[in-house]
């Protein structure tokens, strides 16, 4: 009785779902199809079990109903090889599981270039991955495309079939960065790069938005991304040149600043190396990159002298029992890359090869 | 609302300003009014019925677990009208805001009510419940007096208690946390929420926290050292594996969480650098540390939910609950592995492909322990005779919604499927599933269970199937929906949409709210109904349901002593056991029973741990000071009464029993 | 209540004894083992943010190796101490107990006193908890030891009133075990953040 009143009930249902746009079960990238494809196995598996029991379960309950006055053996609450069934067939479900999900998750795994972009259609030998930098901003979407040289705040797009090499960070908290369309979501950390490979095998206008809450502003930190035929890519991307604006550190850090419900918008030129300066949480003036603050931390700090780099940061809400709110300050006057940062330390520093540890030096 | 980054604040009442009283927001004006002239009308209805003595020396002073399993009980449905009435704001917010609208929550509202909605129903309503019943049932279970440490006992209640109270007085002081329940960093850090929010979530948990963790460690020793002679661990009801395995878990988690919060305390009280993006700091390793201490949350829950519908479905079938020992080893197995799955809640975060599958799979095993167990449940009810009395009812109706909550479990336990759903209404719609399907029919199955034992009548069966078809419709309409949202692509926490075609579904969404709205009111009005009507369905035989425990060998409500004599166990089900081997009641020969005095020491300390709480989140720091000395100051006073018990006279002992004498003789 | 050997036992006709030593025992060890996984979240912690100088000084700037080692010695004399502390008291001899615990008092307050020279020195010296990550999670798990010391001696304190007023009665001597279980689980304690902070910090 439960069992057909549950199926009644699941008509009109049926009904409305035909209607509606189940845009995880029906995506238009491969990844997010494989994704799917995982999805949807695993439930199958599963429900090779789960029918089973529920249906018992509801015949049990039926069939040792008092009033229907079925055999009653109180006394029954053993059975080795019944046991021995209740525990194997759920073992053997999760085993065929289990397998599937080591190969998917590695198959599958946002950090592992693509190698098709397609059933059965490898990537071109000469194909170069469209890399995006990703910047989750309070409440907005920054990304930035080095290849080209421009930016955009709240609209994305990529050419079909190219497949896409997203880096992700964030600037202030943690936020996920997803298109269901595209592939699976992957959370954006500051201080953080992560990175998600997709390909995009349809064109038209899907939904982007940040699937990991991040404060007041966060419903509406949605964009749009457009799956573009290659010529219309190179149009959407001269569109964004004929904006002239150009994103520099400056102009980012008013960006970044809290903002809800923020139009589309484009800049023609990226100062280069600004992703990697959010990364290194150090697009401010005179703030030490994370990269530089790790390979200090490696040979052991910088001693006493590293209580006083500090740079003020009045901006910020202060503990009441804290010091100051402060920034770590650049050793010198900026440098263009790590490379060349660390051969001018090693003139400062006693040159002696690091076995690590015994690199006492000063400044 | 913009951030405000330098608030000011005074000695005296430190950053507690005007400002901090939401005057100017009509919802929460309206319900501080309706909490004031019903907080009124029920201290009035106290006062004049004169029960401010009664309450005071019977129940919060009480060292008695049964006084206080109930206490936490209550706390718990209180509490739940709290964290629904949020709920239901949720459900028409997100019903109400399409097509441009705002809905009728501002953001800085709305962020609030789904966090308090997530804390206030796992903290103050799931836990307080949980606790309720192993307090309750666990004791009698084993043929014990009382817990290992009454006065604990007491000192847990009211610490939890005080936890609730810093979180409600955020409702109107103030503002609650806008982080969502888990209040990751950086969003909960200083920078990103330097107001009173997020420090009224520390300070309500941390004193929440501990009494969580005493009591933890009480119930523990009660099992292994005061189980009645002949009570092996391998007899035990399963209600009360399950008990000890969620103690252990609480012992073994609630630290983690302890020590998480101080961390993050000391983030935005000391400017530490802990999960801080800059300095050093490192947020992974809160989110890590957090669901460290989060999955075996979710068992501790769960467990004790699976013992009761093991009691009840080998009662109402009338027969021996199948495979025991497979029962008791899928607990055991679930404890342990619940400790290794704790990543699964974020395999979106980017660990490497090992890692994942590594944690998926865990996962995925102890779906089979959980599997099992419900076998077992299963061919218990198989050639059983059930009875079709409420509590058996949510236990069917367990099996059938839980089964479904398992599959999507598995389901986003499968990492590239968890990348296309995690954080999705398709996680929401999973584990309401578990929780409303699992802990919450669990709780209602074990209230109409042993409400006769605590009170001495049954409750009223025709308003308790009105409150089980609501919630069970209720629930399949109100989260249905959302898996389907979920498939869409429809992320949590949001609080406008723009896509018209998902209202549809949202407006189903809240039309089941509703009709588990309806579902709780008639519950309310099955105990109204069952308390005016107590004299017809008054239980005189202390087994109204022929049980099969020791819980059902004593009176109901049994006397404080629990037992007039230790029970002696020879069997599993030894109330069942005793009555099919010729079980007569002792009528004489009864002994003075030592038993521990009442103390109103737990309720003070934990007033003083709700003013330094409060004071701290003001940073009212003379209040927070002066307080914590008087805690330290008081317990210190109170190690000082060695005169903690007293017996219960023999002949006062020998009134009790040959009054029930008089009750089940008047009976036959 | 007689029963033949005919019909079954079902229940004790004597009140069953329950020495009430035996449940606080059990139950503060299993409150040490919950403390303990505090320590542990203190100490993984540290091993996590233990490098995250940020761009700071690190262990082999600031540890001063000697001070760390009288301070240890302090903390393992109160133990010794506490151990004849508690020989007295089965002893039954209530003078030397008070003795004895009075002694390892002095000792944990040594202990407390050259900590929080050290703090002093530290937050002197600008390498406070909110420097870097490091420095958190030092002054985290360095400072709950301290307070668990501290809150030690206020223990101990109590405890020596106690017994001067009721004398070593059982209930007395079952808090002396408690505290002793507590006061050497520190000590443990203290091993660990002494190898892993102190000396690892500085030897790598």
């Amino acid at each position: 009785m439960k069992l057909r009143r549950s199926l009644l009930c699941t008509l009109p249902v049926m009904a409305l779902l035909g209607g509606c746009d189940m845009v995880v079960l029906n995506p238009s990238g491969y990844v997010a199809a494989q994704q799917r494809d995982v999805l949807v196995t695993s439930t199958l598996l599963m429900l090779l079990i789960i029918i089973p029991v529920m249906g018992l379960t509801a015949f049990f309950a039926w069939r040792y109903k008092a009033s229907r006055k079925a055999r009653y053996d109180p006394d029954w609450h053993h059975s080795t090889s019944l046991e021995l069934i209740i525990w194997a067939a759920p073992l053997m479900i999760i085993i065929c599981l289990g397998g599937l999900t080591w190969v998917s998750t590695h198959m599958l795994d946002p950090f592992r270039p693509l190698e098709h972009i397609g059933e059965r259609r490898p990537v071109p030998a000469d194909a170069k991955p469209l890399e995006v930098d990703v910047v989750a901003l309070d409440w907005k979407w920054l990304f930035i495309y080095p290849e080209y040289g421009i930016a955009t705040v709240n609209d994305a797009a990529a050419p079909v079939d190219r497949p896409i090499h997203f880096k992700i960070t964030s600037q202030s908290v943690m936020n996920a960065f997803y298109v269901p369309a595209l592939a699976g979501m992957l959370y954006a950390m500051p201080g953080m790069e992560s990175q998600v490979h997709a390909v995009m095998n349809y064109p038209g206008e899907y939904d982007g938005f940040s699937s990991n809450y991040s404060g007041a502003g966060f419903s509406h930190m949605r964009f749009k991304f457009h799956g573009l035929e290659p010529r219309d890519f190179v149009a959407w991307i001269g569109a964004a040149r004929a904006s002239g604006r150009t994103l520099d550190r400056a102009e980012y850090l008013a960006l970044a600043e809290p903002s809800e419900n923020v139009p589309p918008s484009s800049y023609a030129a990226v100062e280069p190396d600004l992703f990697d300066r959010v990364v290194g949480r150090c697009v401010e003036q005179g703030r030490m990159c994370a990269g530089e603050m790790a390979w200090l931390d490696g040979q052991g700090g910088t001693g006493l002298a590293g209580t006083v780099n500090l740079l003020p940061a009045p901006d910020q809400a202060s503990a009441p029992f804290g010091a100051t709110p402060f920034h770590v300050a650049e050793l010198c006057a900026p440098l263009p890359d790590t490379e060349t940062r660390r051969d001018s330390l090693a003139l400062l520093t006693p040159l002696t090869p690091a076995p690590s540890g015994a690199s006492d030096q000063t400044f | 609302m913009a951030i405000e980054q330098h608030i000011p604040t005074t000695f005296l009442f430190g950053r507690l300003t005007w400002e901090a009283f939401p005057i100017h927001e009509p919802i929460l004006v309206a319900t501080f009014a309706g909490v004031v002239l019903g907080g009124l009308a029920l201290l009035g209805a106290i006062t004049y019925f004169r029960l401010w003595g009664f309450l005071w020396k019977e129940w919060f002073t009480s060292v008695d677990h049964k006084k206080i399993g109930i206490m936490y009980i209550v706390l718990g449905i209180v509490m739940l009208l709290r964290g629904f009435a949020d709920a239901v704001m949720m459900r028409l917010q997100q019903a109400l805001a399409f097509n441009g609208s705002e809905g009728y929550l501002p953001a800085h509202h709305y962020d609030q009510v789904f966090t308090a909605h997530g804390v206030i129903m796992i903290f103050f309503v799931a836990m307080p419940l949980v606790t309720g019943f192993m307090n309750f049932v666990m004791p009698l279970q084993i043929g014990a007096r009382d817990v290992a440490f009454p006065f604990l006992n007491n000192f847990s209640f009211w610490m939890t208690v005080g936890g609730a109270v810093i979180t409600m007085v955020s409702l109107f002081v103030g503002e609650y946390a806008q982080t969502g329940w888990l209040a990751y960093p950086p969003l909960s850090g200083i920078a990103n929420s330097p107001y009173v929010g997020v420090d009224y979530y520390i300070w309500g948990l941390q004193v929440a926290g501990v009494g969580t963790t005493l009591s933890g460690i009480n119930l523990i020793v009660t099992i292994i050292k005061m189980r009645c002679p002949g009570m092996t661990m391998m007899r035990m009801p399963i209600f009360t594996w399950t008990a000890l395995c969620s103690n252990i878990l609480i012992v073994a988690a609630f630290p983690v969480f302890t020590a998480l919060l101080v961390l993050l305390a000391l983030d935005r009280y000391v400017g530490t650098n802990f999960f801080t993006a800059d300095n050093g700091g490192n947020p992974m390793m809160y989110v890590n540390l957090v669901w460290i201490w989060g999955h075996p949350e979710v068992y501790i829950l769960i467990l004790p939910a699976f013992g009761i519908f093991s009691e009840v479905t080998s009662t109402f079938s009338g027969k021996r609950l199948f495979g025991y020992s497979s029962m008791v080893y899928a607990t055991v197995c679930i404890t342990v592995l619940s400790y290794i799955v704790w990543l699964h809640h974020f395999f979106t975060m980017g660990s490497g492909a090992s890692v994942n599958s590594f944690f998926g799979i865990t996962t995925m095993i102890i779906s089979i322990p959980t599997g099992a167990k419900l076998f077992n449940w299963l061919f218990t009810m198989f050639r059983g005779r059930i009875r079709y009395e409420p509590p058996m009812m949510w236990t069917v109706a367990f099996m059938l919604t839980f089964t479904i909550g398992g599959m999507t479990g598995v389901l986003l336990a499968v990492p590239p499927a968890d990348f296309v759903l995690h954080n999705s209404l398709f996680l929401i719609a999973h584990f309401h599933n578990v929780i409303i399907g699992g802990v919450v029919f669990g709780l209602f199955a074990g209230i109409q269970f042993w409400f006769p034992k605590a009170f001495g009548f049954k409750l009223e069966p025709f308003w308790g199937k009105v409150s089980f078809w609501c919630w069970l419709t209720g629930y399949w309409l109100a989260f249905t929906p959302l898996y389907v949202l979920g498939l869409m692509g429809v992320t949590r926490r949001m609080r406008v949409f723009d896509d018209p075609s998902l209202q549809i579904w949202f407006l189903i969404a809240a039309i089941g709210a509703g009709v588990i709205a309806c579902g709780i009111a008639a519950f309310l009005i099955q105990i109204g109904v069952s308390i005016l009507r107590r004299d017809q369905l008054r239980d005189t035989t202390g087994d109204p349901w022929d049980g099969r425990t020791l819980e059902w060998a004593t009176s109901s409500p049994p006397p404080a002593y629990n037992f007039a004599f230790t029970p002696v166990v020879r069997e599993i089900d030894a109330w069942w056991d005793m009555k099919s081997a010729g079980y007569v009641r002792p009528t004489s020969g009864f002994i003075p029973i030592h038993m521990p005095k009442n103390t109103p020491a737990g309720m003070i300390l934990a007033g003083l741990a709700v003013v330094c709480g409060l004071a701290l989140v003001w940073y009212i720091w003379w209040l927070a000071a002066l307080s914590f000395l008087g805690l330290i100051g008081y317990a210190i006073w109170h190690t000082f009464n060695y005169n903690r018990d007293y017996h219960i006279p023999a002949t006062q002992v020998t009134a009790t029993e040959d009054a029930r004498g008089q009750l089940l003789a008047g009976r036959a | 209540m007689t029963t033949t050997a005919a019909t079954p036992v079902f229940y004790l006709t004597e009140e069953e004894h329950h020495e009430p030593g035996g449940f606080t025992n059990l139950g503060f060890w299993i409150y040490l083992m919950s403390d303990c996984l505090i320590f542990a979240v203190l100490f993984a912690t540290y091993g996590v943010l233990g490098a995250s100088l940020a761009g700071g000084p690190g262990p082999r700037d600031l540890f001063d190796l000697s001070l760390v080692a009288l301070n240890t010695t302090m903390l393992l004399l109160s133990s010794i101490t506490y151990g004849f502390a508690m020989l007295a008291m089965h002893r039954m001899d209530q003078k030397e107990t008070i003795k004895w615990l009075a002694i390892t008092g002095l000792f944990g307050a040594a202990f407390i006193a050259i900590e929080l020279y050290e703090f002093r020195h530290l937050i002197h010296e600008g390498a406070g908890p909110w420097r870097s990550g490091f420095l958190s999670a030092f002054f985290a798990l360095v400072g709950t030891h301290g307070l668990h010391v501290s809150f030690g001696i206020l223990w101990l304190i109590v405890s020596i009133v106690q017994v001067r007023a009721k004398g070593l009665i059982p209930a007395n001597q079952r808090r002396l075990t408690c505290l002793s279980l507590f006061w050497h689980f520190l000590d443990v304690v203290w091993i660990g953040v002494f190898t892993f902070v102190y000396l690892m910090g500085v030897l790598r």
